[in-house]
């Protein structure tokens, strides 16, 4: 079967099951779809941007209490009596809502770091479903009954069966988005969030903003399908919305897949079906009732955490016999046009200059007056013993760090003040000491990453896929930036697959497409064999011939020796000598430096 | 400098004491890190009583190579440890069979004493019910009197070389029969490393055998009995450390700097 | 409000303050060492006053029979372990004693008339019976995860503490139950009363405590686990194992949960699922603690009991989001004071 009349075939199957199956069948039908909806939220909050969040119910009972009070309610306040009585307009107020809570709550808990968030969640989660069921207007602990149907085209959707076309309609529509979405510059940003932060940062992404982006989307999902919940109930209570089903979402996501838009459908499926036949075993099995399944979706969660982590839909996946399994290359289109590029500073202009910097830790200097200055088409290499302090300076040049004394100025620029984003959008790139990189995406959209702020189409044309000419143009530079570092047969491989040298490589190559005036290496070499040393050491060369300013932080001597106009030697934070690499190679401060010790 | 292919030096290193196995065999070590391997395939002896020595450029797998000998990593391979033979070590059981690791962080405990970060070194030893742990207490406060001196501070507050005395200190605490030292000399002034270095001419006096990685090859050259010349996760070469020291071709390889400091010397 | 009814309302929310102190400092304790949030915590308070209460009205112990079970699972686990290496005689002998005594609590509950023997005994039964259930957890859902992600621990957290609602509704049923007082007796000081089970709940509180703080402040052990919690890699260079300070922590968890739960099972009335709201407060002091300091979660946990106190009065039905809303202040000032980009690793 070949895999692109899949979609055709599910669409059909879609289309014609309420023509076939019982109602009670299509009930649970639409429940799995309404769950889908949320957990796709899920998937992308936590499992592409590792947000963990167990209040997704509330911006349920967000969206359905919305469209209950203001569809409902006899006598709304004056200033409310236009939203009465419509479905359609209760929903774009509830969405409206959402989004104002999501971007409060957002803003509140997406910069806490690790456990703060999930707990915030609980927190929120918790309170906002006290509020539905406290508060009187919305009917206390015994909810709002008598909501209207909802219409469309004329046709009153007031059975199950027409709901279900509905539903599924909005989750196919939301599941396109979303993996359209995925596959875009910001989509490149968001996945960057868990585990490459610092990387994207230094990229140009605004990390944050990302964040708070699929916390709103996944906030908008939950109010849909909170009103699409209520209105095909047409009756609501807080108990669907409290952090007991919060938690059902996360635990959806988990078992199906959190890291995969098609583990959502999987997972909810499965939970539900699961659910519905537990709550019809396990009473007997007991001899009582009571909500016995818990136990065994606890117990369950526990058994994937420890042997399937990744959850049921990666292992299905890779049970399909490799030939059958899609493997979708990104195809570039060698003929979208060329990114504009910078204008290089002419040869010989001061670029970088550290002007007495000084870093003190509490008591221990690290960076101690250190100056230096880097020109247009120059290599500077900043070498020196282990624990001298280089990694302690780059930072500073980067501005990662921020020195205690002195400053550093970028093209003239202090760099006081500025973020690594900042900078970067300057014409300032660098790469890692500890490669980062994401290592499950393929090694072209790792370096396209490096392209970010030379795109600028947002969130809403990614979704829907209108920024198509701009990634052309970023994936041609991608893939040229990686043809040029000599890595230009891998551009579909994963990137941890590389070899540690290549994954170097791999991080220059992506700082190129940030199309900058200075290049900040630190320690290129390292891992690299002696081939693709050389190979190394002519691309700097050749971009050094092209007016590029490099400045490299390195250990290997022969590398340096052979490559670099200036060196600048540290020893215990502080500048010893600088000069020509001849001219090191003698000084006998450097000599003590590096063979001192036990003499 | 690729060196893979030539020819190692092949020596039998002098054995110390009359037993013929080493106390520690490592065969065809193999660390992965995903699919990147760290280490492919090395073999290393230490026996009892010797100072050997692990030089290579940074990245070469040295830190890698003590984290799997101590158990720290998932490996492949053999590695026998006084006698006992194990392919997932656990690294509470090696530590009671006498290992002991000072790692490149000393990984102290910063908010507790110097006396506290001291006694929990000989924390399997108080667990087995062995009380002799205060007379080595006094032993290492008399080897390192600016830890007594300094036994009620916590341990953040110590300089970089009294960070290096306490790691040394904690791990000389569970009586180790096989010391490790990753850099112990990193970011140590030349005074104090020359002091550090001292000490382990000591401890070899005592019996314990050490195991030492140093980017500082020079100095640990000079300390120790055998090397081995990590690149790119295997060993370039190894021999009697005093031949390697010199060696041109280690000369050249990465004491590229030596060499035109002897010659500088010399002239 | 009048000063004879804010003292009422003070001492109860006292009363309550330092139960939640003490589950903040277990929280803290268990975070620190193991980087698990232990939510199920609030489990071990609902099975501690439902054990009593069940023992005391003189129905059978199910709970046994659960700590039977998880125990042969964890031996079956042990010996499976040990098969294809040499058998360690130690740790079989080991295997043997756990077995002996979940068979022993086996044989008491069935046979001893628990409703009649004194309160101090059913208290130091309930005591047996749930404490072993901590490093019970620890070993059959943490330990096999020991170097996963920390929000998969949290994760499993939340696991763990969902299946146990469930059980608890199995061993215990649906209704609420509350035990009988320790002493009748209060004591007069000035205007008011103090009731006698706020006595014996600051004094169980702050004994607990003061035992904490000299274990871990004067023995090998406790600053093994301290270490633990400061220097995880150090200390396991060390040869102090992960595993042991799990367990460790999970027993001295479980008893102080489970001693909670016995503290205030005469005063509330508790259902299988009410843990979790109780935790959820324990874990409101630990937020203002920073997850770090033990004194202010201490402090912190106090304050949430009397505001919940408090609140109570002037709007009861707002009282939980009153609570709850509380900790997103502290998470704002969090945000406000990190600024940093963090990589999880």
């Amino acid at each position: 079967m070949k895999s692109r009349y899949l979609p055709v075939i599910a669409l059909l199957l879609l289309v014609l099951a309420p023509l076939v199956l019982p109602t009670f069948q299509i009930t649970l039908l639409n429940y799995i779809g309404l769950y889908t909806l949320v957990v796709l939220g899920l998937v992308l909050l936590t499992g592409v941007g590792g947000m963990t969040s167990f209040g997704q119910a509330a911006f349920v009972g967000l969206g359905a209490y919305t469209s209950a009070y203001l569809t409902t309610t006899a006598q709304l306040p004056e200033w409310l009596q236009w939203a009465a009585g419509s479905p359609w307009l209760a929903l774009l107020i509830g969405l409206v809502l959402t989004a104002v809570v999501a971007l409060l709550l957002g803003a509140m808990t997406l910069r806490l770091s690790g456990h703060y968030l999930p707990l915030g969640t609980i927190a929120w989660g918790i309170s906002l479903y006290y509020v539905f069921g406290t508060l009187t207007s919305l009917g206390g602990h015994t909810g709002v009954s008598g909501l209207p149907s909802v219409e469309l085209f004329g046709i009153v959707l007031d059975k199950g069966e027409k709901m279900f076309y509905l539903i599924w309609a909005i989750l196919v529509v939301a599941i396109v988005i979303t993996r359209n979405l995925l596959n875009s510059r910001e989509g490149r940003a968001i996945r960057a969030l868990k585990g490459g932060q610092l990387m994207a940062e230094a990229m140009g992404v605004n990390t944050f903003r990302s964040k708070l982006v699929i916390f709103l989307i996944s906030a908008l999902f939950a109010s849909l399908s909170g009103w699409l919940y209520a209105h095909t109930q047409r009756f609501v209570n807080p108990t669907p919305f409290g952090l007991s089903m919060g938690i059902d979402y996360l635990f959806m996501a988990l078992i199906g897949g959190v890291a995969t838009v098609w583990g959502a459908l999987l997972g909810a499926g499965i939970l539900t079906m699961l659910k519905q036949w537990l709550q019809d075993l396990l009473p007997i099995l007991f001899g009582s009732d009571g909500q016995y399944e818990t136990i065994v979706f606890g117990l369950l969660i526990v058994l994937m955490m420890q042997k399937a982590p990744g959850g049921l839909f990666p292992m299905l996946s890779s049970l399909v016999p490799a030939r059958f399994r899609q493997r979708k290359e990104i195809s570039i289109n060698s003929n979208a046009e060329s990114l504009p590029r910078r204008e290089l500073p002419k040869s010989g202009q001061l670029i970088l200059e550290a002007c007495e910097v000084t870093r003190r830790f509490g008591g221990l200097v690290a960076n101690n007056n250190m100056s230096l200055q880097v020109h247009a088409g120059e290599i500077v290499a900043l070498i020196g013993p282990n624990g001298a302090g280089k990694s302690t300076m780059f930072n500073q040049l980067s501005a990662v760090d921020t020195p205690s004394d002195g400053e550093v100025k970028f093209l003239g620029q202090s760099l006081k003040g500025k973020t690594s984003r900042e900078v970067a959008s300057m014409g300032m790139s660098r790469t890692f000491q500890h490669v980062k990189l994401l290592p499950t995406m393929s090694v072209l959209e790792n370096v396209a990453i490096g392209a970010h702020l030379r795109g600028n189409k947002g969130v809403l044309s990614s979704a829907l896929h209108m920024e198509r000419e701009e990634e052309q143009r970023l994936l041609k530079e991608a893939a040229y930036q990686l043809e040029r570092v000599g890595l230009g047969e891998y551009l579909h491989e994963e990137a941890g697959s590389l070899a540690l040298g290549q994954q170097r490589i791999l991080e220059i190559a992506r700082a190129l497409c940030s199309d900058p005036c200075l290049l900040l290496l630190d320690e290129p070499a390292a891992g690299l064999r002696y081939l693709e040393k050389q190979a190394l050491g002519d691309l700097l060369r050749k971009l050094r011939s092209e007016g590029m300013a490099i400045l490299l932080v390195e250990h290997d001597m022969d590398f340096v020796m052979g490559l670099v106009d200036r060196i600048v030697v540290m020893e215990f934070g502080e500048k010893i000598a600088e000069g020509l690499p001849v001219e090191i190679q003698t000084n006998p401060r450097v000599l003590e430096a590096y063979l001192g010790g036990a003499e | 400098m690729n060196m893979s292919n030539t020819a190692s030096i092949h020596e039998e290193p002098v054995a110390m004491t009359a037993s013929a196995a080493p106390l520690l065999d490592v065969k065809g070590l193999r660390v992965a890190y995903g699919k990147v391997e760290a280490l492919t395939g090395v073999d290393l002896q230490v026996r009892e009583g010797q100072i050997v020595t692990v030089i290579g450029p940074n990245g070469a797998g040295k830190t890698t190579l003590l984290s799997a000998i101590m158990g720290l990593l998932p490996s492949r391979g053999d590695i026998h440890f006084d006698d006992i033979h194990y392919i997932s070590p656990e690294v509470e059981i090696l530590v009671g069979r006498g290992l002991g690791l000072v790692p490149e962080k000393r990984e102290l405990f910063s908010t507790m004493t110097v006396e506290d970060n001291l006694l929990l070194g000989a924390f399997q030893r108080y667990r087995r019910g062995d009380d002799s742990f205060e007379i080595t207490l006094a032993e290492i406060y008399s080897l390192f009197p600016r830890l007594w001196e300094r036994r009620h501070q916590q341990a953040g507050t110590l300089s970089g070389g009294e960070r290096q005395m306490l790691a040394i200190g904690r791990a000389m605490m569970g009586k180790p029969k096989l010391l490790m030292l990753d850099e112990p000399s990193l970011g140590l002034a030349p005074l104090i490393t020359r002091e550090i270095f001292r000490i382990f001419a000591d401890l070899r006096r005592q019996g314990v055998a050490i195991l030492l990685v140093e980017q500082n090859a020079r100095a640990a050259l000079k300390v120790a009995d055998y090397a081995y010349v990590l690149e790119g996760g295997q060993f370039a070469m190894h021999g009697p450390a005093a031949d390697l020291a010199n060696d041109s071709r280690v000369i050249d390889a990465y004491l590229g700097l030596a060499s035109k400091h002897q010659e500088l010397l010399s002239s | 409000m009048n000063l004879q009814i804010a003292l009422l309302l003070g001492q109860d929310g006292i009363t309550n303050g330092a139960i939640y102190a003490l589950l903040a400092l277990s929280i803290l304790l268990v975070f620190t060492v193991t980087r698990i949030l232990l939510i199920p915590l609030g489990e071990f308070v609902t099975f501690g006053a439902l054990t009593m209460a069940t023992i005391q009205s003189g129905k059978p112990v199910l709970f046994v029979w659960l700590l039977l079970a998880l125990t042969l699972v964890d031996a079956a686990l042990d010996i499976r372990q040990q098969v294809g290496q040499r058998f360690d005689m130690a740790r079989l002998r080991m295997t043997a004693i756990k077995i002996g005594y979940a068979v022993l609590m086996v044989v008491i509950a069935n046979t001893v008339p628990l409703a009649d023997i004194p309160m101090a005994f059913q208290a130091l039964l309930t005591l047996c019976l749930l404490v072993p259930l901590g490093p019970l957890m620890y070993r059959l859902f943490f330990q096999p995860l020991a170097d996963a992600h920390s929000l998969v621990l949290l994760i499993v957290s939340i696991a763990v503490h969902v299946a146990m609602v469930g059980v608890g509704l199995l061993l215990f049923g649906p209704e609420g139950a509350r035990t009988l007082p320790f002493s009748d007796t209060g004591l007069h000081l000035g205007p008011v009363m103090l009731k006698s089970q706020t006595i014996w709940v600051i004094l169980v509180s702050v004994l607990l405590i003061v035992t904490l703080f000299v274990t871990f402040e004067r023995t090998l052990y406790g600053k093994a686990l301290r270490a633990t919690a400061v220097n995880r890699v150090g200390a396991r260079l060390l040869g102090i194992s992960p595993v042991f300070a799990g367990k460790a922590t999970f027993a001295l968890a479980a008893l102080i949960g489970v001693s909670s739960g016995i503290l205030i099972a005469p005063i509330t009335t508790l259902y299988f699922d009410s843990g979790f709201i109780i935790s959820l407060k324990g874990f409101v002091g630990a937020i203002i603690g920073g997850l770090i300091s033990y004194p202010v979660a201490a402090v912190g946990a106090v304050a949430v009991g009397l505001i919940e106190a408090f609140s109570m009065f002037w709007a009861s039905t707002y009282k939980e989001i009153i609570v709850f809303t509380l900790i997103i202040p502290f998470l704002l000032w969090r945000s406000m004071t990190s600024h940093h980009v963090e990589d999880d690793e």
